[in-house]
């Protein structure tokens, strides 16, 4: 085993013996990526075994993504890195599609089933669709997909529509897919295949999980191998024999998971000790006066969950993929509906979600920046004036005319406030890059002078200096006194500006961060650190303060 | 027309670009090259003002509904029963006036009121069931046509009270009858809802991004059910014009209106607001098809030809703003 980082963490020996005699279905070494300058991947070496389970873990930009795309052909690795399957060398880069003659095929976390179409064409598109054949014979293909089905106890009807499937049934499909898409070349070589699951649970109940755990381990029963992606360390505790962990494009460690404990693999991801600090409040040095009070909101992947935020206070709601941070800035505005809860601000009574639509949230000098710029924030084909004034045109309606001339003029001065360059409010919004359409769009609410500003992964897409203004104008309005509620992945943009972040797990919050204590790594760590204590419990109650 | 356009429209860019401003106004230039090719052929038959003059009133109606579509297409919705609605309003006034001796004036506001009934049932199956509207407006179509040929026992109702054929093509200004400036009338008001008031950017924010104008406080519902209303009372107004034109009431030749009043449509969104569907573009576009038409009968050319020129000049309106501005998001979505 080519060991290219001194920090490797050994815990694994070779100690699988029950495949010793058979070579690994992969084996990379040396794999390295770099973009432009930037190393993404820095001589990754790992193996993974017949018959076994074996989990990839690292953060976000750790490398993983780019390592099954190097696998899937879709980047070709710098020069140097080799790759065998079963024993045999493969030629790098792969081409796209080379993935399937091997014997190795992907199950992506949107799956890749066509909603209108059945379970039966579904399962055997790539067979359905192959240019090779003529007739169809319909009775062969439905108890081809029958076998398929049973051989994994998949009580599924091959005439069911995907879309009336649950979410559980989906995921199994396409992993039940993915399978079968490599028997052809499972039976050609006789060798095992590898099946990857790139974060296939964060959007499916606990007991689903469970099923597609059964389904996983009876992949490997059947000798081939799997690798699973997931940042849920408790999954990836029960599901995996060995597990690789990626830092920073390195190599972190490896390790027999019936051996490592919770703690270690965190700390193997994120790459320090775990200090875990008994919770202490630090004490609070300002307190702010609540401005606005979140009661009860839940949603389906949502438990309910109440928060205060104080007035002129930036709070941060983070959490791993599929967690349900990401809801609570659409909740709270009416933009999706709520099973429960309510908004109150303080001094006033409280205001049923069910009852909240997106204009009366505006009227209550609320906004909601959403995270998808091009398909729910702005319009790219309209001028960069009309998008900006688009909630409050009704104040350019004077004397029975619109007065364009006015808006332009508005435009422009809030465009110059906002520096987006170029500044010609005429444009389309197309016409700007997309840290300049941003600006635009955070200028529409900003200059309404929301009492509350609800943000969605405000800098995704946008650049370092674009990001800076926007972090200094929120700044600046949070001491006039708004208040603003960030929900982003990005634990490194939260620690810059927030002044309270919430990490969410399995739906609920676990756990605070105050003041001092915000880092980013402090905020990775927590979300890591988060799963193995997310009982539901209702939290911040008494956090309208801050330090 | 091409002055009122412009000074309705034209909000004044600092760097004028004359690319830009070419492409606002080519079409009126081959429309004028168009006029002088007939004119050249036919000096004395084309080229006199009585012509243009039946010209500009015959094909008023086809204007109206030309207006009447752009109305929903903004908000992203089409309505294909504009022509089975234009039908429909003008024999209602062939039933109500003719055979039932309602008073015309009565008729017309009933005539109006069957056109809004159009659109509310198409509104309510776009909307609230949700079936795309190309499908839902096929289907009332159909079902339109039907009722009018039971309603009529598909005859020809003629003697409509002649005080709507007066207004309507009795009086002339600049030897132009009436029939035109209502048109022109309504392409005043809906360029004045399109351009200067909060409505019109409501409308164009609904149709290029629902969840867009959603989450910016707009009801995108109510706009979408203003906007297929205001076509279904659009499309019966033209149908008033036409009863008053025809003076009589065609259970049939309504339809023959649906293509040429879609081809203006599109071929008005590359014209005066390139990429947008705009009133004077539609216009524009309505009068360049006719002139079209006009001189190729007036030439000696078969009929058919007609049917080729309107379905070509729809493909061709479509492929023009495909192909100028195909990076950006269409109207319908």
């Amino acid at each position: 085993m080519a060991l290219t980082n001194p920090d490797i963490v050994p815990l694994a020996g070779d100690d699988t013996a029950a495949h010793a005699s058979a070579p690994p279905v992969l084996r990379l070494s040396d794999i390295a990526k770099s973009f432009g300058g930037a190393r993404a991947l820095n001589g990754v070496s790992f193996e993974v075994l017949p018959g076994e389970v074996h989990g990839l873990l690292g953060k976000n930009g750790s490398g993983k993504s780019t390592l099954v795309k190097i696998l899937a052909g879709y980047h070709a690795p710098d020069p140097g890195g080799r790759m065998e399957f079963n024993g045999e060398e493969v030629a790098l880069p792969l081409r796209p599609g080379d993935f399937r003659r091997l014997g190795m095929s992907f199950v992506h976390q949107n799956l890749g089933l066509v909603p209108s179409l059945t379970v039966l064409e579904n399962l055997r598109i790539s067979d359905l669709t192959s240019v090779a054949r003529g007739v169809i014979n319909w009775s062969r293909e439905r108890q081809l997909a029958r076998d398929a089905l049973a051989r994994f106890d998949l009580a599924l009807d091959p005439d069911q529509r995907i879309d009336r499937l649950s979410a559980v049934d989906k995921a199994l499909l396409a992993i039940v897919r993915a399978f079968e898409d490599i028997r052809a070349a499972r039976q050609r070589t006789g060798a095992p295949g590898l099946v990857l699951l790139d974060e296939p649970t964060p959007f499916l109940p606990r007991e689903g999980v469970e099923k597609l755990f059964g389904l996983v381990r009876s992949i490997a029963a059947h000798g081939s191998s799997v690798i699973f992606i997931s940042h849920d360390i408790d999954e990836v505790m029960t599901i995996t024999d060995r597990a690789t962990v990626l830092r920073d494009g390195n190599l972190a460690g490896r390790l027999v998971t019936s051996r490592a404990s919770h703690d270690e693999v965190v700390e193997m991801i994120v790459g320090r000790k775990l200090a875990r600090l008994a919770q202490v409040r630090t004490p609070t040095t300002t307190s702010r006066p609540p401005l606005v009070r979140l009661e009860n909101v839940s949603a389906p992947q949502l438990k309910p969950t109440s928060i205060t935020v104080g007035k002129g206070e930036i709070l941060g709601l983070t959490g791993l993929i599929g967690s349900g941070y990401e809801q609570l800035p659409y909740l709270a505005f009416g933009a999706r509906p709520a099973s429960s809860g309510s908004l109150a601000f303080a001094g006033s009574e409280p205001i049923p979600l069910a009852n909240l639509s997106p204009r009366r949230a505006i009227d209550l000098d609320l906004a909601l920046l959403p995270g998808d710029r091009q398909g729910a924030s702005g319009v790219d084909s309209l001028p960069i004036v009309d998008n900006m004034f688009l909630p409050d045109i009704e104040r350019f309606f004077v004397g029975g005319f619109l007065r364009n001339g006015r808006m332009k003029r508005e435009a422009k001065a809030l465009g110059a406030a906002f520096e987006v360059r170029p500044n010609d409010p005429l444009k389309k919004l197309s016409a700007l890059s997309g840290g300049n359409a941003q600006k635009v769009l955070i200028a529409r609410w900003m200059n309404r002078k929301p009492r509350l500003l609800l943000l969605d992964e405000p800098t995704q897409g946008v650049d370092v200096g674009t990001r800076q203004h926007i972090f200094a104008a929120l700044r600046a309005a949070a001491a006039d006194g708004m208040s603003v509620v960030c929900a982003s992945s990005d634990a490194e943009q939260l620690a810059e500006i927030c002044d309270r972040v919430l990490v969410f797990a399995r739906g609920a919050v676990c756990e605070e961060i105050e003041g001092d204590q915000i880092s980013k790594e402090g905020i990775a760590e927590a979300c890591y650190a988060s799963l193995d204590k997310s009982p539901p419990r209702t939290t911040t109650a008494e956090a309208g303060t801050v330090s | 027309m091409s002055d009122a356009a412009s000074a309705n429209n034209t909000p004044a860019t600092p760097a004028t670009n004359y690319a830009r401003l070419f492409e606002r106004v080519a079409l009126i230039g081959v429309w004028l090259l168009l006029i002088a090719g007939f004119g050249i052929a036919m000096p004395t038959s084309f080229l006199n003002w009585g012509n243009f003059a039946i010209l500009f009133a015959s094909y008023a109606p086809a204007a109206l509904l030309a207006l009447a579509i752009i109305v929903p297409l903004t908000a992203g919705d089409y309505d294909l029963s504009v022509g089975a609605t234009l039908t429909l309003s003008s024999c209602v006034i062939g039933v109500l006036n003719v055979w039932h001796g309602v008073p015309i004036s009565l008729a017309i506001v009933l005539a109006i009121a069957a056109g809004v009934v159009v659109g509310l049932v198409n509104a309510f199956f776009i909307i609230y069931v949700r079936v795309p509207s190309l499908v839902v407006t096929l289907g009332t179509t159909s079902l339109i046509t039907g009722i009018v040929q039971w309603m009529t026992n598909s005859s020809t109702i003629s003697g409509i009270d002649n005080s709507l054929v007066m207004a309507v093509v009795g009086g002339r200004l600049f030897g132009v009858p009436y029939a035109f400036y209502y048109a022109i009338a309504a392409a005043v008001v809906m360029s004045y809802v399109f351009d200067f008031t909060p409505l019109g950017r409501r409308l164009l924010f609904v149709g290029r991004g629902r969840e867009v104008a959603r989450l910016n406080g707009i009801a995108v519902d109510r706009v979408r059910l203003g906007a297929l209303v205001a076509s279904g009372g659009l499309a019966a107004a033209a149908g008033v014009l036409y009863a008053g034109v025809l003076s009589s009431a065609d259970p049939y030749s309504g339809l023959n209106f649906l293509l040429p009043a879609f081809a203006a449509a599109f071929l008005g969104a590359t014209t005066i607001l390139p990429g947008r569907f705009n009133p004077w573009g539609a216009i524009v576009a309505v009068y360049f098809l006719a002139t079209g038409i006009t001189g190729l009968t007036m030439l000696g050319i078969p009929l058919w030809v007609t049917n080729v020129f309107n379905g070509g000049a729809l493909i061709l309106a479509v492929t023009i703003s495909q192909l100028t501005r195909g990076r950006e998001a269409s109207d319908i979505g």
